[in-house]
């Protein structure tokens, strides 16, 4: 064969066709975005009254049987057994981590402050683990929202690690028999009438639970207050009767979760920006809507798939009998 | 599929046959070692970067580089040219050997192997998945490489497969058929495993158009490995190179670059990202090489002369091979980051398994091509 001038600039003319009709994100073929399920069920953190007391990673640690973590070691500490992690893994699916900056002298300062921040999953309203995982061992619950995991599906492919845009699930990578781990809202507990583990035992109301529509509520609320204002936070759920008068810090006028690829079950308030405190700067829309628009587009439920099959069987029988 | 292909004999425990068998039985033992303690025992994979190089080389770029077997398809059967009739064993074969390893791979990948069928019971199928849809894509693959492949061993041992080999002729195409939608679907699909990353991926790589770029470098991949592998196998066989018909093929090559080097680069400036290849970071050095890498053999096939030199065909085969195992490697590896605080770089053992990988595809070709018909018979010189 020769390529034809002809043919190599149509094949030119086509291709700048194809981009032109449809320039980077504006993508037509993003699918719509989901809705919080109905009876969502979420958390609410708020930093400026987290004391870092790390009760919670306790807790958690204590009612999801994980065991305890010895990531910094200094020799004289070695034959304690202390919980000492650096960072979320298959042992930790919650921490406490710190902020600091300058001198570190002032409580939710951004400049020579310190602040804590509550990292465990976020339960995303349209999960990227979910979505990519090929075995439905990461669901989402229909009703109250939380992604939960299923070790009998897991083929252990790690997509979900690649997709998750906070780095949520954890994989065991020395284990023989290897599983992935993650926050659940401590759902082995909800059928007593109990939830998640981190919120329960939380002193101060910093990390509280409850329908995902009242923390939004109540996250809302505590942006109106005044730097100062005392204010009844209340502790362990959003709707609990024991409630801790406290002074309102400075907020930064942000909840984050509430609009981050395309919401989370698990939202946020802070007195120092959240980039500042690690998390990772997203847009509103969720890559999944992308990534599962394209796949459907192209496919449209197999049709697409089939009617090729048809071409090429006709193409490769007439090529073939020729020969003969 | 009845071409005067011939088994080119010879001794089989050759001095590079007993190495790269060695290699593999490294190897071999090293997976020992990851059944019995974990993947963290061999490998230097983290919970930041889940796949290293078992994924992003045996898998991603592998399956790029040995989809011959679809790419000369395409030209002999959907746009019937016989000519390169001659072609398609080897390819098929290499197709055989890269995807069965590349299915291996994945198997000592998956942390979870004593459940790695659960992708094809439909109870745990997930259909928004697009590893779904690549597990299950070349898992079919994989099997209708074999049945395409199955006339060679018939034309081998012609009594034990009589009873296969005349139902099988008839119905041949299909798989023919099934041989070219398949590579279709899957090395498009590879390349959106990346889009649900979404910012992880650095945004020179990371867009909508991955499937396609994905599909179109698959394709010129592949043909430059078959000129790859001609050139080579001649020269090391003493055979006769098949210049006319590689310079021919080297000519879709290079046309369909252009067509990828449009929605490649037209992409990038239509999202304002170009920029960021001229920061001077590692990321960005990368994304210059590997489109380098597309645009040399442009000038190494300029004219028709050049076309016809062997020495220009190798070379541009050789950019091309690299350019589009780069360009996979960057969208899996390079490109790819989970944030502050990670960092990956292969372990000893994992590389030597992959060598491993490698080298049984090596011995298996050295194997194949002289006890099987596979290779066009040798014609005078």
């Amino acid at each position: 064969m020769d390529i034809k001038r002809r043919d190599f600039l149509k094949a030119v003319a086509g291709s700048g066709l194809l981009i032109a009709s449809n320039p980077g994100q504006a993508f037509a073929i993003t699918r719509p975005p989901k809705n919080m399920p109905p009876e969502a069920v979420g958390m609410f953190y708020d930093s400026t009254i987290c004391i870092g007391c790390k009760v919670c990673q306790h807790a958690c640690k204590e009612f999801n049987n994980r065991p305890a973590e010895h990531t910094i070691r200094p020799p004289e500490m070695v034959d304690r057994v202390w919980d000492n992690p650096v960072d979320l893994s298959a042992k930790t699916l919650n921490i406490i981590k710190a902020y600091r900056h300058g001198t570190g002298a002032g409580k939710n300062n951004e400049v020579d402050g310190f602040a804590f921040i509550k990292r465990h999953c976020m339960h995303c309203v349209d999960p990227a683990c979910v979505s990519a995982c090929p075995v439905s061992a990461l669901t989402k619950d229909p009703k109250n929202g939380v992604v939960s995991y299923n070790k009998d599906a897991c083929i252990g492919c790690r997509y979900c690690q690649i997709a998750c845009p906070f780095n949520i699930p954890k994989f065991e990578f020395d284990e023989p028999f290897p599983q992935i781990r993650k926050c659940q809202f401590c759902n082995h507990r909800f059928a007593e009438g109990k939830y998640s583990a981190c919120c329960e035992f939380c002193p101060t109301g910093a990390s509280i639970f409850g329908p995902a529509k009242d923390l939004l509520e109540e996250a809302r609320k505590r942006l109106t207050l005044n730097p100062g204002d005392y204010y009844d936070y209340p502790v362990q759920t959003v709707n609990s009767n024991q409630r801790l008068k406290q002074k309102a810090a400075k907020y930064i006028n942000y909840i984050y979760g509430e609009k981050e690829v395309g919401g989370t079950q698990y939202i946020m308030l802070s007195g120092v920006p959240f980039d500042k405190l690690g998390m990772p700067v997203l847009s509103e829309s969720s890559d999944v809507a992308l990534s599962e628009g394209i796949q459907h587009t192209l496919y449209k439920g197999m049709l697409a798939p089939v009617a090729v099959l048809g071409g090429l069987l006709f193409a490769v029988y007439r090529s073939t009998r020729n020969k003969e | 599929m009845i071409d005067e292909s011939k088994p080119i004999g010879g001794k089989i425990l050759t001095k590079p046959f007993m190495f790269f068998s060695a290699i593999a039985a490294i190897a071999a033992i090293l997976l020992i070692k990851r059944f019995i303690f974990g993947i963290g025992a061999v490998t230097n994979l983290s919970d930041g970067y889940p796949w290293g190089i078992w994924i992003a080389y045996d898998v991603v770029v592998g399956t790029g580089l040995t989809c011959g077997g679809y790419a000369i398809s395409l030209i002999v059967y959907v746009l019937n040219k016989g000519e390169y009739h001659p072609l398609i064993r080897p390819a098929v074969m290499a197709s055989l050997f890269g995807y069965t390893l590349a299915g291996v791979s994945i198997f000592f990948d998956v942390g979870r192997y004593w459940q790695a069928y659960n992708p094809v019971l439909p109870k745990y199928a997930q259909v928004n998945s697009v590893m779904l849809e690549v597990a299950l894509c070349v898992m079919a693959y994989i099997a209708v490489l074999w049945i395409e492949f199955t006339p060679v061993f018939a034309e081998k041992w012609t009594d034990k497969f009589r009873i296969v080999s005349r139902p099988l002729n008839k119905v041949l195409f299909v798989f023919i058929a099934l041989g070219v939608l398949l590579p279709t679907m899957h090395q498009s699909s590879l390349g959106t495993l990346m889009v649900i990353a979404g910012k992880k991926l650095s945004p020179l790589w990371q867009t909508a158009y991955i499937p396609l770029l994905f599909l179109i470098s698959a394709i010129t991949m592949a043909y430059a490995v078959v000129i790859f592998e001609s050139l080579i196998s001649a020269i090391a066989l003493k055979r006769e190179m098949e210049t006319p018909m590689l310079s021919k093929l080297s000519l879709y090559m290079v046309g369909l670059t252009v067509v990828y080097l449009i929605v490649r680069l037209g992409d990038i400036l239509l999202r304002g990202k170009l920029l960021l290849a001229f920061n001077g970071d590692f990321k960005g050095f990368m994304f210059i090489v590997e489109n380098l890498l597309f645009i040399l053999p442009f000038f190494l096939l300029s004219s028709p002369s050049k076309r016809n030199n062997p020495k220009m065909l190798f070379y541009a085969a050789i950019s091309m091979l690299l350019a589009g195992g780069l360009y996979r490697f960057d969208t899996f590896l390079i490109g790819f980051d989970p944030g502050p605080g990670w960092q990956y770089f292969p372990a000893f053992s994992e590389i030597m398994i992959t060598l491993g990988l490698i080298s049984i595809e090596i011995v298996g070709y050295m194997i194949f091509v002289k006890k099987l018909p596979v290779l066009p018979a040798v014609r005078p010189a």
